[in-house]
C-alpha cells in the first residue's frame, strides 16, 4: 500500500490507562486495514487489532528520554497510547495511520475489501433478509387511509428520500410536488410510523421555506390530508424539536416553523434539542471525564454534569415520550421535523416508536426501524460518523444518543427488550466501522449508486446470525412490562452514565462477573439435559420393548465455573476477578516492600488489558468485549526503582 | 412506664392514609404505645397497615380549616400522609407521636414488647461466641490465644469479654496497652488470613499525646504481631494531618521512631456529622423532583456520599491488598476505633474471605464486626435523614457499610449468597426495629439491659428457612478467590434501591429482580 511508509516497529511499547505504569513491550505493524501490536515478551501472544476506519484521532505527543508516544483515539471509544523508540519512527506511524484512517474515496473503505471474494448470491440474498416493504405492511399500511407513492422513484422530488414512500391517500401527485417546494431539501411530510389499531401516524419532514410570512397552499393541503387520514382526530401535532430561538433565526434565511394561522387544525410545539454542534462538544466533554486517569468521584459527576451529557439525552426521551403520548393515549397524529429533518428527527420518530411498539424492542425489530428511521430517511451516516475525511463541523453523535435512549429505557425495564446492551454496543460500533455496506454514503440514492449491495456484506445478516450473543435472557414476551407502551420514569435520577459503552476498553471498570452470561449458561444447560431426558427416555422406552434389563442411565454434570466470571478466556478470567485496582492512589507502593511474595499461589498476578486478538478474517473484528481475550502481564516483576519510597514518608507527603 | 398518659386521643374515624404505590385509603387511626395503627373496611375486607412509632423519623402538621395533615418521614425513607378531621385530634396525635416516636431508655423500646407466637425467647441470642469463633480456627491456636481479660468489661467498656491476641503477650500486659488506647480499645484479632497466616488487628488511636509519649507494652504486642514475618502497616483512617492534630487532644498516632518495623498509610474517611450531612443531603436531592439532569447531578455530587463510598471501598481493598498480595499483617484504627475501623476491616474480610459472603457468613460478620466490637448503634441510628433534631452522635456509618456491600454484590453478582432485599432490610432494621439486635451502644450496655433475655434477636431470624429463601441470592457461585471491586467513579453507583426505594423506577427493577429469581427457579427446576 502506497500510504504505509513503515510497515514494522520493533520494541514499542502499549500503555494501559487503567494502571499507566504497567506497559507491555512489543511489535507494531501496519497494515492496508488495521494496525497490529503483538505483544511479544510473555509467553502467551497477545494481539491488539485496531480497525483503520475506526481511528478517529492520531496525536503525536513531545517526545521523552523513553520515546515518542502516540496517541491513537477511536471511534468505539477505545484509546490507546504507542510509546515509540525513535522519533523518526513514530512521525512515520503517524502520517501513515493519519492517511490511512482518512479515506479520500468511498471505495478505499474496508466493506469494499472486506470478503470481497464471498459468493455473491449468498451475499445478495442476505441483503433481503430486512424488508421495508414487510415492515410498511406489518404496521397495515397500505391502506385505505395511505398509499405506497411513486413520486420519488427517481429521487427526482428528493435526493436524500428513499424511493418508497407512503403518503395519505388523498394528497395527489401536485400536492406533495407543491409540498416538497416549500420543504428545506424537497423533504415533504411523509409517513414514518403508523398506529394500526387507532390510525395516528408519526409522520416526518424537513422545515417549511416559511421565513417571515411566505404560505404555501399544497403544504397546508398535505397536512390536512394527514388529519383527514386519522379518523379519530380533528386535529394534528406539529412538533419543531429545535429550540424556539433556534427556530425562529431560520425564519431570516427564509426558513422557519409552521405558522398555526396558515394550517387548519394543528397545535404546533417546539421541544428543544439542541444541534449538532452542541451534541458534538458535549460528547468531547463527557469523553474527558471518562477518559482521565483515576478522576475523584467529584471530579467526575462535575464534568459529568458540565458537559451536559445526560440532559441532552433526556431531552431527546422527553420528545419520544411526548409523541408516543399523543399517539397512544390521545390518537393524535404527530409531525415531527428540525432543520433538514435527518437528524433529531430520526431520533425522536424512532424513540418513540420504541416506546410505542413491543416489536421495536426484539432484535429484528430494532434493525427494521435503524433501517427505516435512519437509512432508507437519508441520515447522513458518511458525515455524521466521518467515514471520509471530510468537515469535522458535520460530525456528531446522533445514532449514539437514539442508542443510549433505548439503552436507558432497557435499565429502566430490563424485561422489556430481546437484545442486551452489546447489541447496541456492536451495532454502534459497526456505524462506525464501515465493515459493513448497511452505513455507508449519507442516503439511498448514494449507496445505490455505489452498489453497496453487490460489493459489500449486510450487518444484520452478521448479526441475526450471532444473535445468541445479543440476546436478553430476562426477556419474555408476555411480560408485562414487555406489553403495550413503554411508559418510562424521567425523573433526573434515572438518567446514568453508559459505562459499558464510553469505557468499553477498560475492562477493570466493569463488573467482573456477568449475570447475563450466567443466565445464558443456565438456560444452555438446562435445554441440554432437557435434550438428554428426552433421548433417555427414548433409549428406556426401546429398551424396555426389547427386554425388561435394568437399565442404567448416565448423567452428565455440567461445569458452569466457564461462565462465573466476566471473561471466558480460561486462563485470565481468574486472573481477571483476582486483580485488585489500583487503591493506593500512590501507585504501586507495594511493590517496593522489602518481603515480595514468590509464590504464584491464589496469585493475583494476571493483569487485564484492553485489547483485541483476531485475525484479520474474523468477520466481526473489534465488536464485543466479550470476545477479546485479555494479555497477562506477570506483576510479580522486580519493583520498579521509582517507586522505592518509603511509604511512611509518602503518607506524610501525601497528606 | 406508662405510655397512655402520652395518648390523649387514641383513636380516629375517617382518616385518609396517603403511601407511595397505593390510592389514598379511608379507615380508622389507632394510635398505641409503640405503633400508628391503620385499619380500613371495604366491605368484607379490611386492610391493616402497622407503622412502627420508632420509625418516624420526622413530624410535619400542617392544619387546613377544621381539619389537619400529618406528614411522616420515615427513617426507611418512605414519606406517608395522613389527612385527621378534627385539629384538636390531629395535635394530639402529632403529640403523642413526637413523645413516643423517641423513647430513650431502651427497656420502653419495642422488642422488648414483641412476642410473636412463632419466637420463643429461649432461643438462642446471637450466632456464635467468641470461644466458638477461636476454637473454629485451629491454625491460629499456635500464636494466638483467647483472652478473658476483659471478663467484667473493666478492662475496655465496649470490647466484648472475650478476645483474640497474640499468645505472647498476657493478660496484665493488655491492660496497660488498654491504658494507651482511647476507650480501652487495644488491638485485637480481627481476622486470619488462612493463605499466608497474615492478620488484621484494630484498635482505638494510641493516646500519645503532645510529648510523644510511649507504652513498652503497646509495641510489645504489635512486634508480637509480626514476630517473623519482618514488616506490618498500620492504616490510619485519618489523614496524616487530623493524626497529628489528635496529638493536642491526647489522642495520636505510632510513629515510626516507636513503631520502627510498621509502616503507616493515612487514608481519610469521613465520620460523624459530616457522613449525617452527606445522608441529609443525598436523601433531600433524592427527594427533589425538579426536572433537570444538571441539578441532580449537581446535588448529587454536593451530597458526597458517593466520594464516601469510594474512600471506604478504596480504604478497604488497600487493607486486602497488604494482606493477600503483600503479605503483611495490618492493624487499623482512626480515632475510637469504633466506626471508620470497623467499615474498613469488615470490607476487607468480605473482599478476601468466602466464607463471610454466605448468608449466614456475613451475619456472623455484622455480629462480630459491628455488635461486638462495639459499634454505638444506639448512638449512631438514632435519627436518620429527615430528623430536624439537633444532630448528637448520629452518623450513617453502618448504612455506609450497607451501601459498599452493595457496590460489591453489584461488581460480583454471583460471589455473595444474600442478595439486596437482605441489605434493604438491615438499612430498615438498624433504625426501627422489632428485634432486640440493634439497641444500644455494646454488648455490656446489652447484657445490663437484658437485651438477650428479653427481645428476640433479628439474625437468628432471618437465619430460619422461610427467610433464608426470600434474602438468598439465586445466582450465589461460591468463590474460593479474593474479590477486588474496581472503585473508579465510573464503576459506583447511587443505590437507587435504597435511596430511589419509594419510586416507580425501583418497583420496575423490583419486576426484574423477580423474574430474574424466577428463570433461575425455573432452570434449576428443569434440570
Amino acid at each position: 500500500m502506497e500510504h504505509i511508509r513503515l510497515p514494522k516497529v520493533e520494541k514499542v511499547r502499549l500503555i494501559d490507562k487503567i494502571s499507566s505504569r504497567r506497559a507491555s513491550v512489543g511489535t507494531l505493524y501496519l497494515t492496508a486495514t488495521h494496525t497490529i501490536f503483538v505483544e511479544n515478551e510473555t509467553e502467551i501472544r497477545t494481539e491488539t487489532w485496531v480497525l483503520h476506519s475506526l481511528v478517529c484521532s492520531v496525536e503525536k505527543q513531545a517526545t521523552t528520554t523513553t520515546g515518542s508516544p502516540l496517541l491513537v483515539h477511536c471511534k468505539n471509544y477505545q484509546a490507546l497510547r504507542f510509546i515509540i523508540p525513535q522519533e523518526r519512527d513514530c512521525h512515520d506511524v503517524h502520517v501513515s495511520l493519519l492517511r490511512l484512517s482518512r479515506p479520500a474515496r468511498y471505495e478505499e473503505l474496508y466493506c469494499f475489501s472486506f470478503h470481497a471474494n464471498s459468493d455473491k448470491e449468498v451475499r445478495g440474498q442476505a441483503w433481503d433478509f430486512l424488508s421495508l416493504k414487510a415492515e410498511y405492511s406489518r404496521m397495515g399500511v397500505p391502506n385505505h387511509l395511505w398509499n405506497l407513492s411513486p413520486v420519488n422513484r427517481d429521487y427526482k422530488v428528493s435526493d436524500t428520500y428513499p424511493a418508497e414512500l407512503y403518503v395519505p391517500k388523498s394528497a395527489t401527485h401536485p400536492v406533495i410536488v407543491g409540498s416538497s417546494k416549500f420543504r428545506s431539501r424537497g423533504r415533504f411530510p411523509t409517513l414514518s410510523y403508523y398506529c394500526k389499531e387507532n390510525h395516528a401516524a408519526i409522520c416526518r419532514s424537513s422545515q417549511p421555506l416559511s421565513g417571515f410570512s411566505a404560505r404555501c397552499l399544497e403544504d397546508e393541503q398535505m397536512l390536512e390530508a394527514i388529519v383527514r387520514s386519522n379518523p379519530r382526530s380533528d386535529f394534528m401535532y406539529v412538533v419543531d424539536t429545535r429550540p424556539k430561538l433556534n427556530a425562529m433565526a431560520n425564519r431570516a434565511a427564509g426558513k422557519g416553523y409552521e405558522n398555526e394561522d396558515n394550517y387548519s387544525n394543528i397545535k404546533f410545539q417546539f421541544i428543544g434539542i439542541e444541534n449538532i454542534h452542541v451534541m458534538r462538544n458535549s460528547l468531547q466533554k463527557m469523553l474527558e471525564v471518562s477518559e482521565a486517569w483515576s478522576p475523584s468521584m467529584s471530579e467526575f459527576l462535575e464534568g459529568l454534569e458540565s458537559s451536559g451529557w445526560l440532559k441532552h439525552i433526556k431531552a431527546v426521551l422527553d420528545a419520544g415520550i411526548f409523541i408516543a403520548k399523543a399517539v397512544a393515549e390521545d390518537s393524535v397524529s404527530v409531525l415531527v421535523h428540525c432543520s433538514d429533518g435527518w437528524d433529531r428527527t430520526a431520533q425522536v420518530c424512532s424513540v418513540a416508536s420504541v416506546l410505542l411498539d413491543p416489536y421495536y424492542r426484539t432484535l429484528k425489530g430494532l434493525m427494521v426501524l435503524i433501517e427505516r428511521d435512519w437509512v432508507s430517511f437519508g441520515h447522513k451516516f458518511s458525515h455524521r460518523y466521518n467515514h471520509l475525511d471530510g468537515d469535522p463541523k458535520e460530525v456528531s453523535p446522533v445514532i449514539d444518543q437514539f442508542l443510549e435512549c433505548v439503552w436507558q429505557l432497557s435499565e429502566q425495564f430490563p424485561c422489556a427488550f430481546e437484545y442486551n446492551e452489546r447489541f447496541l454496543i456492536t451495532i454502534q460500533n459497526h456505524i462506525y466501522s464501515c465493515q459493513y455496506g448497511n452505513f455507508i454514503g449519507n442516503n439511498q440514492k448514494e449507496r445505490t449508486e455505489l452498489r453497496h449491495q453487490e460489493k459489500t456484506h449486510s450487518l444484520w445478516t452478521y448479526l441475526w446470525e450471532n444473535r445468541t450473543d445479543h440476546i436478553n435472557p430476562l426477556y419474555r414476551p408476555d411480560h408485562s412490562q414487555t406489553q403495550g407502551v413503554l411508559r418510562p420514569v424521567t425523573a433526573p435520577y434515572c438518567f446514568k452514565f453508559w459505562r459499558a459503552l464510553y469505557n468499553r476498553f477498560d475492562r477493570g471498570m466493569h463488573p467482573r462477573q456477568s449475570v447475563i452470561d450466567y443466565l445464558m449458561a443456565v438456560r444452555e444447560e438446562t435445554q441440554q439435559l432437557e435434550e438428554q431426558l428426552v433421548s433417555h427416555e427414548e433409549k428406556i422406552a426401546i429398551l424396555e420393548k426389547e427386554q425388561g434389563k435394568s437399565i442404567q442411565t448416565k448423567t452428565n454434570t455440567l461445569d458452569r465455573s466457564h461462565a462465573v466470571w466476566a471473561s471466558p478466556p480460561s486462563e485470565s478470567c481468574l486472573g481477571l476477578a483476582n486483580t485488585p485496582g489500583d487503591y493506593s492512589g500512590l501507585g504501586d507502593f507495594l511493590s517496593s516492600s522489602p518481603c515480595q511474595q514468590t509464590g504464584p499461589e491464589s496469585s493475583l498476578l494476571i493483569l487485564p488489558r484492553p485489547g483485541e486478538r483476531r485475525k484479520p478474517s474474523d468477520p466481526d473484528l473489534s465488536t464485543n468485549s466479550d470476545d477479546q481475550e485479555s494479555g497477562i502481564a506477570d506483576l510479580s516483576s522486580p519493583p520498579s526503582e521509582d517507586s522505592a519510597k518509603d511509604p511512611d514518608e509518602a503518607a506524610y507527603s501525601a497528606a | 412506664m406508662e405510655f397512655s398518659e402520652h395518648i390523649k386521643t387514641a383513636n380516629v374515624e375517617d382518616v385518609v392514609l396517603r403511601r407511595p404505590f397505593h390510592p389514598p385509603m379511608q379507615g380508622t387511626l389507632c394510635v398505641t404505645g409503640h405503633h400508628l395503627l391503620f385499619s380500613n373496611r371495604d366491605g368484607d375486607s379490611s386492610r391493616l397497615v402497622l407503622l412502627l412509632l420508632r420509625n418516624i423519623d420526622a413530624i410535619e402538621k400542617r392544619p387546613s380549616g377544621s381539619s389537619g395533615t400529618i406528614t411522616l418521614k420515615c427513617k426507611d425513607l418512605c414519606v406517608l400522609q395522613l389527612d385527621i378531621p378534627g385539629m384538636e385530634e390531629c395535635l394530639n396525635i402529632a403529640r403523642s407521636i413526637e413523645y413516643l416516636s423517641s423513647l430513650d431508655i431502651v427497656s420502653d423500646m419495642y422488642p422488648f414488647f414483641y412476642r410473636p407466637l412463632k419466637l420463643s425467647l429461649q432461643d438462642q441470642w446471637g450466632l456464635s461466641s467468641a470461644e466458638q469463633n477461636y476454637a473454629q480456627m485451629e491454625e491460629l491456636q499456635d500464636r494466638w490465644r483467647l483472652s478473658h481479660v476483659n471478663k467484667d468489661y473493666s478492662v475496655c467498656p465496649s470490647y466484648p469479654p472475650a478476645v483474640i491476641v497474640p499468645h505472647s503477650i498476657d493478660d496484665e500486659t493488655l491492660v496497660k496497652v488498654a491504658k494507651f488506647r482511647q476507650g480501652g480499645r487495644f488491638p485485637v484479632l480481627c481476622y486470619y488470613h488462612r493463605k499466608n497466616g497474615m492478620v488484621i488487628m484494630r484498635s482505638s488511636q494510641p493516646l500519645t499525646g503532645a510529648n510523644r509519649k510511649r507504652c513498652r507494652e503497646d509495641e510489645l504486642l504489635l512486634q508480637a504481631v509480626i514476630d517473623g514475618s519482618g514488616l506490618g502497616y498500620i492504616i490510619d483512617t485519618r489523614s496524616n494531618q487530623q493524626a497529628q492534630q489528635a496529638r493536642m487532644t491526647g489522642g495520636g498516632f505510632e510513629s515510626k521512631s516507636s513503631y520502627s518495623c510498621w509502616k503507616r498509610l493515612h487514608r481519610q474517611l469521613e465520620r460523624g456529622k459530616v457522613l449525617q450531612e452527606s445522608l441529609i443531603k443525598l436523601v433531600e436531592a433524592c427527594g427533589d423532583h425538579s426536572h433537570s439532569v444538571d441539578r441532580w447531578l449537581s446535588k448529587l455530587e454536593n451530597s458526597k456520599w458517593l466520594s464516601h463510598v469510594h474512600t471506604a471501598l478504596a480504604t478497604a481493598g488497600l487493607l486486602a491488598e497488604c494482606v493477600e498480595r503483600d503479605g503483611h499483617s495490618v492493624l487499623v484504627h482512626g480515632s475510637e476505633g469504633t466506626d471508620t475501623t470497623l467499615l474498613v476491616s469488615s470490607l476487607a474480610q468480605l473482599i478476601l474471605d468466602p466464607k463471610t459472603r454466605t448468608l449466614a457468613g456475613f451475619l456472623g460478620l455484622l455480629e462480630r464486626e459491628w455488635l461486638l466490637a462495639g459499634h454505638p448503634f444506639q448512638q449512631r441510628c438514632a435519627h436518620s435523614a429527615y430528623s430536624h433534631a439537633r444532630l448528637r452522635l448520629e452518623a450513617p456509618v453502618f448504612v455506609l457499610l450497607l451501601d459498599c456491600v452493595w457496590q460489591l454484590a453489584r461488581q460480583f453478582p454471583l460471589a455473595m449468597g444474600f442478595s439486596e432485599p437482605l441489605l434493604l432490610r438491615l438499612a430498615m432494621e438498624v433504625y426501627a426495629s422489632d428485634y432486640g439486635t440493634f439497641l444500644c451502644n455494646s454488648d455490656q450496655e446489652r447484657c445490663a439491659a437484658g437485651v438477650k433475655e428479653r427481645t428476640h434477636c433479628l439474625f437468628q431470624f432471618l437465619l430460619k428457612p422461610s427467610e433464608r429463601e426470600r434474602y438468598s441470592n439465586p445466582l450465589y457461585e461460591p468463590t474460593e478467590l479474593a474479590i477486588w471491586p474496581s472503585v473508579q467513579p465510573q464503576s459506583l453507583q447511587l443505590w437507587r434501591g435504597l435511596f430511589l426505594r419509594w419510586t416507580q423506577h425501583a418497583v420496575h427493577l423490583e419486576k426484574a429482580q423477580e423474574e430474574l429469581r424466577n428463570l433461575v427457579i425455573e432452570c434449576r427446576g428443569a434440570s
